[in-house]
């Protein structure tokens, strides 16, 4: 599978293990990732905020150059952040709703010849690992099962809802899919309240406190369940759960120690990739000193790929 | 289809009904005793509402049961509740439905949530979902003096408040605020968007009174943690978030309040970090939003998050390369240029799908009207039991 990749700002700034992960993981489930390097932030939500138009066009400008690659062979766009699917989904119905606001948006991608046309495919890499690629081609290639690692998902707001733009329903059950691919990847999924919950990332420069409160009720919730760590589709859920996790601990007065993996790190240790390969080290809460990998992931090579 | 044979072996059951199992939240904050479920079967149409479930049990079992209701019909507003984990109308949510959306089989019933229980399924709106709406001052306040008669104003900008006057008051969105469920002092969804009610109405002679007083409140538009949870809740399709955008859209756009929680400079400081890069540069979020490096807030944060940044620096997830030198989109020029289009527009270009319906495909337009047609026959029905059992009931 061939994909446009939109790898988002945060994954190339303040959580660079993730492209990094995903870049290193994505060859081991034959997914050929174009990045779409000339692309441009979407907004994360503030810009449709401060202008919907600047916001629907800046996105129009990603999927017009996105839609090139699909015309060259790409099958599709691939995002690796919740908040680009949320912020990307949400000019994209706009965009699709009315032909007319869409030539207005056009406009102004016209001197350099990019034009966006109704229908793009634009889906996170938790949903392209469901839909696309599939459960059982996945299981195939798990090389090491998380036998024993409990791992609370962590989606961010974005992504779940609303569920009616965002396409979950009963046929594609994508407010389900990380507990899927956790099980799927042999961890076992640890039921707490903060799955669906936010992070508090987007008032973490605006009502501090509640943000780290909301980030460490979700985290205190996750280890009286039991959690050995969270896994995320989402790197702003990860700047609030991980990087501030010591300004978290401290405003809630609890040491939390609670790792936080991305997506495609959680897939690259189930496919046998190596901790510090894929980015692990780089964690403010260095999933490596809290989890014991050896007893937590069974190195039983080829365990499941077997089957 | 034909429903002559029956070979249900159970079949007692007049045809059309399905049990169901309720579980409702049972409280009585004055018995003393801690809260507790109870299950309650229930026989019904499988396309009644959970209310009307709810009303059984209490008619046939227990009398008890504390449940607010008026319209059934989802005007009204009273009959707020959470099923199966999710706020929404009891009247306005099929039996049928709720079951598929339960885990295990049974329909679990709640109170809203961030309001304090009265008695089992009736909350204190008074306490919370009221006291929030006076907070907003929920009156218009029309320039003096009045005209004689009627105000003219533009359709267009009455069209433009008919969203967020169509909330029925039923406190689903307060329900599941996760600001709310941290901060009680938020303002909260419903307040918000019926502030915008009057923000957004020409007739109001105090937008910018307003749009300081709640952009200043350290609980007011800028507390909001754009979760969607109010958009997905409400029944009524306010959107209460996207309301509280507007607020903050125009008091920074329109009436330039700096506010003292960094909220306008916070969506500048990424605005303009995407003009200037393409993308976001994080390094330089935290100095813009507490109002430029210089500034004495800025300084106190910065220090303040020295020892993240530093634990940063030290794993090599931030290089001093990314903190200082942000890449820039190789089309920088073109991105410009979109901005420089978009900001010199004379009036803001927006499309709100609540107003504007979707264009028409005629694929889903003739599955659309089949639908209608279908529903139509189907409440049609239902008003026919209804009378019907009205007349019994009256006869009895
Ligand atoms: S979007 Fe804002 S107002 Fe709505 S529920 Fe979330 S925090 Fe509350
Ligand atoms: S905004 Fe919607 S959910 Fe909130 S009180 Fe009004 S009708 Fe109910
Ligand atoms: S009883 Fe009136 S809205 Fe449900």
């Amino acid at each position: 599978m061939k994909v446009a990749y939109w790898p988002g700002c945060v994954s190339r700034g303040f959580t660079p293990e993730l492209h990094g992960s995903m870049a290193k993981v994505a060859p081991l489930l034959d997914i050929e990732l174009v990045e779409l390097n000339r692309a441009n932030c979407c907004g994360a939500g503030v810009i449709a905020e401060h202008s919907q138009e600047l916001a629907d066009t800046l996105n129009a400008r990603t999927f017009a150059l996105a839609q090139k690659e699909i015309e060259q062979g790409a099958d599709l766009m691939m995002n690796i952040c919740s908040t680009c699917q949320g912020a990307q989904g949400e000019c994209q119905e706009r965009l699709d709703a009315s032909a007319e606001y869409r030539a207005e948006v056009n406009k102004h991608l016209t001197p350099e010849g990019l034009e966006y046309a109704k229908g793009l495919v634009n889906k996170n890499f938790l949903w392209v690992l469901v839909e696309e690629l599939g459960l059982d081609e996945l299981a195939k290639r798990v090389k090491r099962p998380l036998t024993d690692l409990k791992v609370g998902p962590f989606y961010g707001c974005y992504i779940v809802r609303p569920t009616d733009r965002l396409g979950i329903d009963d046929e594609n059950p994508r407010d389900t899919y990380l507990e899927q691919v956790i099980e799927t990847l042999g961890g076992t999924v640890v039921d707490y309240s903060g799955a669906q919950k936010c992070c508090g990332f987007p008032i973490s420069l605006m009502q501090k406190e509640t943000s780290m409160r909301m980030a460490g009720q979700n985290l205190g919730e996750a280890k009286d369940q039991g959690a050995d760590c969270l896994v995320t589709p989402c790197p702003l859920c990860h700047l609030n759960l991980d990087m501030q996790q010591p300004v978290v601990s401290k405003t809630i007065g609890r040491d939390l120690q609670m790792p936080v993996l991305h997506l495609p790190q959680m897939v690259g240790l189930a496919l046998g990739m190596d901790p510090k390969e894929l980015g692990l080290g780089k964690h403010v809460v260095k999933p490596t000193s809290v989890i014991d990998w050896t007893t937590s992931v069974v190195g039983s090579v080829g365990a499941l790929s077997a089957a | 289809m034909s429903t002559i044979e029956n070979t249900d072996a159970t079949e007692a059951k007049p045809e059309g009904l399905q049990e169901f199992t309720l579980r409702l939240r049972r409280y009585d904050p004055e018995s003393g005793q801690a809260p507790y479920f109870e299950e309650f079967q229930i026989e019904l149409e499988p396309h009644r509402s959970v209310l009307d479930g709810i009303l059984q049990a209490k008619a046939k079992e227990d009398g008890s049961i504390g449940v607010r209701c008026s319209c059934r019909a989802a005007i009204c507003g009273s009959c707020g509740t959470r099923i199966n984990d999710k706020p929404g109308l009891a009247c306005h949510t099929h039996l049928d439905e709720a079951l598929k959306r339960s885990k295990d089989g049974k329909i679990t019933i709640e109170p809203l949530g961030n309001m304090p229980v009265i008695k089992d399924l009736i909350v204190d709106m008074d306490a919370v979902h009221w006291k929030k709406q006076a907070r907003v001052t929920p009156w218009l306040l029309p320039k003096e003096p009045l005209p004689e008669r009627e105000h003219i104003v533009p359709r267009e900008s009455m069209v433009d408040v008919t969203q967020s006057m169509a909330c029925i008051q039923c406190g689903a969105c307060v329900s599941d605020c996760l600001s709310m469920e941290i901060d009680p002092l938020f303002v909260g969804p419903a307040a918000l968007a019926k502030a915008y009610r009057f923000v957004g109405d020409p007739r109001d002679s105090r937008h910018a009174e307003r749009l300081s007083n709640l952009a200043e409140d350290p609980h007011g538009i800028y507390a909001c943690t754009h979760c969607f949870k109010c958009i997905e809740a409400c029944p009524k399709g306010v959107a209460p978030m996207s309301q509280i955008m507007r607020l903050r859209r125009i008091a920074s756009q329109d009436h330039h309040i700096n506010d003292r929680n960094n909220g306008e400079r916070h969506e500048m400081a990424i605005v303009n970090s995407v003009k200037k890069y393409g993308t976001l540069n994080e390094a330089k979020m935290v100095p813009d939003s507490y109002g430029g490096p210089l500034a004495p807030a800025a300084a106190k944060e910065l220090v303040a998050s020295l020892p993240v940044i530093t634990k940063a620096l030290l794993r090599r997830k931030v290089t001093p390369k990314t903190a200082l030198f942000h890449h820039k989109n190789p089309d920088q020029a073109q991105i410009k240029r979109i901005y420089q289009e978009v900001q010199g527009r004379e009036q803001r270009l927006e499309l709100n799908l609540y107003i504007t319906q979707p264009d028409e495909d005629p694929a889903e337009l003739a599955a659309h009207e089949a639908h209608v047609a279908e529903a139509a026959a189907h409440d049609a029905a239902e008003q026919a039991e209804r009378a019907a059992t009205n007349q019994t009931e009256a006869g009895a």
